[in-house]
């Protein structure tokens, strides 16, 4: 309970973050990123490309039926209906930062880059998924109702 | 930050993880492949190398009595240069100094072969490190190490091995993440491995640095982690898939 308490209270701090490999910069506050990372259209079956994919590797924690894929972890809850309980403001503040809401989260941080230790140089600096493929993803996700 | 050292509650071997046609190769000497290793090992036990022409058994005899337990009080701190070492240090210190011969590459035929044979002399006792001054430090920096969020995936070994044993990451059960059966024929590998090995794949998991096999790094880890096994048995040479 007061480490859930502690997550709203960081949530609830605006925290403004420049952008990692040269993307728009983002604002998070209330624990939602309000604007869009990327100014293309998104483009649902590439965000469910992405999300069964070993480069974002959702699948390996979360069951999503939906995508028809054939094995699906259980480290983190389904994401069935997700579409239904979270915005896209909601979906992209979690997706870009998870420890801002559990400081205890197992879910790694798809777009922060600081922070990080021990991190494997090829991939030093870089995010998990670019702004556009967290669009995408956002995209496929409010299908899923 | 570092949390205070705690063993996983129960205890578990992960072999208790692993599936039927698993357990039933670890269990069964006759068709466990690991057991290849074995007797490669126990070979190359009585075989001269280097220039002193000597062979393990021309110090060490019969290694069924000399090394009944002693892979299960690894890794040690080596009064001679100071520095933990594994059973796989020991054996390649062996070599060189008494042996007069190269050091076995790690996970080589040869030094799985040798630290299997050494290891299945401890089969079925506890895992038994002490934590004193001499090794303290080296314990201090594994458990750091344990619960430091890493890569890019900023995830610490304490996530998944502590917090999530039991549940499945894709298709496969996780484990509490126990140094107790190896080396190990991993049937992913289709061959015989290292617990150091194990331990770079976790770590390419999270997309972090590969500490190199042998390295401090992988040394202080092994050594915690052998402290967090304790109250399981040494079950080398094990199978996993």
């Amino acid at each position: 309970m007061k480490r859930w308490i502690g997550g709203l209270i960081v949530a609830a701090v605006v925290a403004a973050c420049a952008a990692p490999g040269g993307g728009l910069p983002y604002q998070m506050s209330g624990g939602e990123i309000r604007q869009p990372l990327a100014s293309g259209v998104p483009d649902a079956e590439r965000g469910r490309k992405i999300l069964v994919s070993r480069e974002a590797n959702c699948i390996l924690c979360h069951a999503v039926p939906e995508t028809g894929e054939r094995f699906f972890g259980n480290l983190a809850p389904p994401l069935s209906g997700v579409g239904k309980r979270s915005t896209a403001a909601q979906m992209r503040a979690r997706l870009v930062d998870p420890l801002a809401f559990n400081a205890e989260s197992i879910m790694p941080a798809y777009y922060r880059v600081e922070g990080l230790h021990r991190v494997a140089e090829p991939l030093r600096g870089k995010p998990v998924l670019s702004a556009e493929q967290i669009e995408d993803v956002i995209a496929y996700l409010l299908t899923l109702q | 930050m570092a949390a205070d050292a705690r063993r996983p509650d129960p205890l578990k071997s992960g072999i208790e993880f692993s599936g039927a046609e698993v357990r039933a190769l670890q269990q069964d000497d006759f068709s466990s492949p690991a057991m290849l290793w074995v007797t490669r090992g126990e070979k190359l036990w009585s075989e001269p190398a280097g220039k002193s022409e000597k062979s393990c058994a021309s110090c060490h005899q019969d290694a069924r009595a000399s090394m009944k337990g002693v892979s299960a009080k690894y890794p040690k701190v080596d009064p001679g240069t100071a520095k933990l070492t594994n059973i796989e240090g020991r054996i390649n210190q062996c070599r060189t100094q008494h042996q007069q011969a190269a050091p076995l590459r790690y996970d080589s035929d040869e030094l799985l072969g040798l630290t299997a044979y050494v290891g299945l002399q401890s089969r079925g006792m506890p895992v038994n490190v002490a934590i004193d001054t001499q090794n303290r430090s080296n314990f201090e920096r594994g458990r750091d190490m344990f619960y430091t969020r890493m890569g890019q995936m900023n995830l610490a070994c304490t996530h998944c091995h502590d917090r999530n044993f039991g549940r499945k990451l894709l298709n496969d059960t996780i484990s509490q993440g126990h140094g107790n059966p190896y080396p190990v024929y991993r049937l992913e590998w289709q061959t015989m491995g290292s617990l150091h090995r194990r331990l770079r794949a976790c770590f390419f998991g999270v997309r972090a640095e590969l500490p190199p096999a042998g390295s401090p790094d992988l040394l202080d880890l092994e050594l915690f982690l052998a402290w967090r096994s304790q109250g399981l048995t040494v079950e080398t040479p094990g199978v996993r898939k």
